[in-house]
């Protein structure tokens, strides 16, 4: 892959609007949702009531009496059809329905099926259960303790090589923990000037795609064919096969597009159930959830950090200790992947020659948690940018300054030993510093009205290794049809890719038509998650449309067309041919190249393919007397290579920002003995557009990510990274409250200004 | 459970449908129509995403009875254009880039052309306060406050500047 060959054409760069713009503005989308196949029956769940315990009895008996109910399932059932019903990316952990135990509220025990979704749903609440309630585990930092144990034995899928070793471990809910150590981090305490320690913690908190989970399976003897909301077809076809025992070729995983994913829809979610329900019954089984049940499906991880720093006479940072805390909930997920990849710059995107982290993933008696929109760095940049700028406050040093002392420079190794290449991460925070005129005095308010502003910068390795597979098919008429994997949830994909084959075969973007995601047809992708298709997919797409354009200079020359010649590829096929006829296909595979990390030090020289980078800035005003915060201005610069579709980056930056506003100000699952208790949109507030500040900027820096495809890196996640703690170092300048944990609602910021004078708060009801 | 038949105006073409009379109208119009612009998300008519005019106001279709269309005018997203031709505000959500995965999206331009034919000329607070009662996750609200304005200047019959 040379430079040179990346030559920026006509396509690539073009603010091009949505290729499927007509079909989503006309109502005409489709999502699964909506869907239905005749003949369809409507599965709703009955989930657990208790946090931990052992199923003594399951009554259906009213339900099963229902005038309209089809059937009653329990996990006997299931067991029938597929003896091991056990799924999950990372570990087999979770059970198609419960198995003798329950280990959350919310997780599903039986299912009801019925022709109309309302009876379905009516006779689900006459089914009752009975359990012998067992000791629950709610917080993190007790399940590492393991006095009380979720799982009695691990079940590591066998996917991941560092998790081979927890097979069968017993008596521990560590699902992963993952090490890094650089240098004498104790060593570095002891001879620095200053030494500072915080902990810090983040909530639980929900994807919300307005889309709800949906999947409807129609299961014959010579396969299963599966519509589903799915960021990852190609992982949910090798599952389904697996739980059969089929080949992948007698599975069929159909997608269309995506109401959000955000990261929730990815690895296996309701395919499972779906699958065994209409083999049971024979028939097309629709599962669709409601709002509600989104609540009990998959979460992001709370986490608890405990940071540990020592600085020298100067201002550098010469140590730091991590020890990061993740929840994940009942079932791992993709949990213990968060744990390690995000584990790989929990120190931040700082320049430290001694560095010590511990990364776990632990089982809880909570919903699962899974990847949401920054695959763990969301909660480790409020952690390690907070103490940052708390660090900068206590040595008297401009927290931009600070940052600048210490910040990772091109060329220098991160704490994985990687070389940091292609990180525009300084100038990301100059140009947050520049727009919030970080070098002139801020207008500081008056009377219980106080402005505050504050800076953040972050850094992600892109997951890797992972692997995407193209086809571009052109035509005999000329027209190309491109089949990759990626899965539109909304970020653009599909217009990004057929801009980079509308460049490759110097054809307009808006002829490139995109197969549905059908895995009859379309070929493998690792999935759609942390910002990684435009890189990997990218390449893909690029060298299937290279290996098409080399085929078709074949054909002319075949044909006897001189060398540079413009005929119309419909002449080029007719000659061959001799009428309209056949076709030519570009196929093109990239992985790249990775080194995993030494399981004892952390280290490899080849952690990454690239890198995101971001900084962002707030400014706040906080009524001092409610503790109501108010974000005037937030500013997320991004390094994302160069933009493909330059609006369509704008999108993804504004959108990501105020997601992880919502994030950052209000939202939360609130969760009594286990059950969410704000499980609606009407009580877990998510942002609107009154919640939109009034200043919002949105910028990518000049970049070109060399082995990028043609200079661009993903940028799906990165304007989240930085926005909680940007605000919280706001809200500490603005009123002098140093809050450690999220969200940083009007009672948290009252009740932090309370405390310590002679009005404190008292305790919640 | 009752059956019963209802007729209504659908999109200016009389209808008629076969319910139960506890379906809402979002399915009715999912399962006997097809049209599948109007969605269910949160189910408790806080997101706007099932958004469906009836006698010409915005109702939240997931949690209106079907039973009540009877004898009703019913408008959908589908009813925006006109053949090939978008409608204005269709035309605007697509050059802002006001939307992202399109889920919220019809119920987002039910009303906001409900808003311009009310105040053709609506500023940034009075679009916000109009449109707040929808929710897009993607977030796509700073582009949606843009193709309002953009629509508003279409329907004037004004060129918009650049």
């Amino acid at each position: 892959m040379t430079e040179a060959r990346h030559e920026v054409g006509s396509q690539v760069g073009r603010s091009l609007p949505r290729i499927e713009a007509r079909t989503k503005v006309t109502g005409r989308a489709e999502y699964t949702h909506t869907m239905q196949l005749a003949g369809m029956l409507h599965a709703k769940l009955f989930r657990s009531t208790v946090a931990h315990g052992r199923i003594k009895s399951i009554d259906t008996s009213a339900a099963q009496r229902m005038p309209g109910v089809h059937r009653v399932i329990t996990s006997r059932d299931i067991r029938r059809v597929i003896p091991e019903p056990y799924y999950g990316p990372a570990f087999h952990d979770q059970p198609i329905l419960a198995i003798d135990k329950v280990h959350y509220v919310g997780e599903p025990v039986a299912a009801v099926l019925a022709a109309d979704p309302h009876v379905a749903e009516a006779a689900a609440a006459l089914i009752v259960a009975e359990y012998d309630e067992l000791p629950a585990v709610f917080d993190e930092i007790e399940a590492a303790k393991n006095k009380v144990l979720v799982h009695d034995e691990l079940r590591p899928a066998g996917t991941f090589a560092d998790l081979k070793h927890l097979k069968g471990r017993k008596g521990t809910n560590t699902a992963l923990d993952f090490k890094l150590r650089r240098g004498d981090v104790e060593h570095a305490f002891t001879t620095a000037a200053r030494v500072f320690e915080h902990t810090f913690r983040t909530q639980k908190v929900l994807h919300a795609a307005l889309e709800p989970f949906a999947s409807i399976a129609d299961y014959r003897d010579s396969g299963v064919t599966i519509i589903s909301a799915s960021q990852g077809p190609s992982f949910v076809r090798t599952e389904i096969a697996r739980l059969l025992g089929w080949p992948e070729n007698r599975v069929r995983i159909k997608v269309p597009y995506l109401g959000g994913g955000f990261g929730g829809k990815l690895y296996i979610k309701l395919e499972a159930i779906a699958t065994a329900l209409s083999m049971i019954v024979r028939r097309p089984v629709k599962v669709a959830l409601t709002m509600e049940e989104q609540f009990y499906t998959i979460t992001k991880h709370p986490s608890t950090f405990r940071i540990k720093t020592g600085v020298d006479k100067s201002g550098r940072i010469t140590g730091r200790k991590c020890e990061v805390y993740w929840n994940g909930g009942a079932y791992a997920d993709i949990g213990p992947r968060v744990t390690q990849k995000s584990g790989f710059t929990a120190s931040g995107p700082y320049d430290i020659d001694n560095v010590w982290i511990d990364s776990y993933a632990l089982y809880t008696n909570l919903p699962p948690a899974g990847a949401l929109r920054g695959f763990g760095i969301p909660q480790l940049v409020w952690a390690y940018e907070r103490h940052t700028d708390i660090m900068a406050r206590e040595l008297r040093l401009d927290p931009l300054e600070f940052r600048r002392r210490n910040i990772l420079r091109e060329g220098r190794p991160q704490a994985t030993g990687t070389i940091a290449r292609d990180i525009k991460l300084e100038a990301a925070l100059d140009r947050v510093a520049a727009r919030l005129r970080w070098n002139e005095a801020l207008e500081r308010g008056a009377g219980p009205l106080r402005r505050g502003r504050g800076l953040a910068i972050a850094m992600k390795a892109v997951i890797s290794p992972t692997t995407s597979v193209a086809n571009v098919n052109i035509a005999a008429d000329g027209s190309i049809i491109l089949s990759c994997g990626t899965v539109d949830m909304g970020q653009g994909s599909d217009t990004a890719m057929t801009q980079i084959v509308g460049e490759v075969l110097n054809v307009p973007a808006e002829s490139v038509r995109v197969t549905p995601r059908d895995t009859d047809i379309t070929p493998y992708d690792m999935g759609t998650l942390g910002s990684r298709s435009l890189f990997h997919m990218g390449h893909a797409v690029r060298l299937a449309a290279e290996e098409a354009r080399e085929k078709l200079k074949a054909l002319a020359r075949e044909v006897g067309e001189p060398e540079g010649s413009n005929a119309p590829i419909s002449d080029l096929f007719r000659k061959k041919y001799g009428m309209q006829a056949g076709n030519i296909i570009g196929t093109g595979t990239y992985k790249p190249d990775y080194v995993p990390p030494d399981p004892a030090s952390g280290a490899t020289p080849n952690a990454t393919p690239f890198w995101m980078c971001a900084a962002a800035g707030a400014e706040v005003e906080v009524d001092t007397e409610t503790g109501a915060v108010r974000v005037i201005r937030l500013v997320n610069v991004v390094d994302c290579g160069r933009p493909l579709n330059p609006k369509i980056v704008e999108t993804q930056i504004s959108g990501a920002a105020l997601m992880q506003l919502g994030f950052t100000m209000f939202e939360k699952m609130q969760i009594d003995g286990g059950q969410v208790t704000n499980a609606s949109l009407a009580d877990y507030k998510i942002p609107g557009m009154l919640d939109v500040p009034r200043g919002m900027e949105s910028e990518a820096v000049a970049a070109h990510q060399s082995n990028g495809p043609y200079g661009a890196k993903g940028v799906g996640e990165t304007a989240t990274f930085c926005v909680s703690p940007a605000i919280g170092n706001a809200i500490e300048d603005a009123c002098g409250v140093r809050l450690t944990e999220l969200p940083l609602n009007a009672e948290a910021v009252l009740r932090a200004l309370r405390s310590g004078t002679d009005q404190p708060l008292g305790d919640a009801p | 459970m009752s059956r019963r038949t209802i007729a209504f105006e659908l999109n200016g073409e009389s209808v008629t449908a076969e319910i139960e009379t506890h379906h809402n109208l979002v399915e009715v119009l999912q399962r006997d129509f097809n049209l599948t612009g109007a969605r269910e998300s949160c189910g408790q008519g806080m997101c706007g995403c099932c958004t469906v005019l009836v006698n010409g106001t915005a109702v939240s279709g997931c949690l209106y009875l079907a039973a009540f269309v009877d004898g009703a005018q019913v408008r959908t997203v589908e009813s925006l254009a006109d053949g090939d031709t978008l409608s204005p505000v269709q035309e605007a959500f697509i050059e802002a880039g006001a939307f992202q995965c399109g889920y919220c999206t019809p119920g987002f331009l039910l009303m906001a052309t409900q808003l311009l034919d009310e105040n053709p000329d609506p500023d940034d607070d009075a679009i916000r306060h109009y449109l707040s009662g929808n929710l897009c996750r993607c977030a796509a609200y700073p582009e949606i406050i843009n193709a309002v304005k953009i629509a508003a200047r279409k329907r004037k019959g004004a060129t918009a500047p650049a």
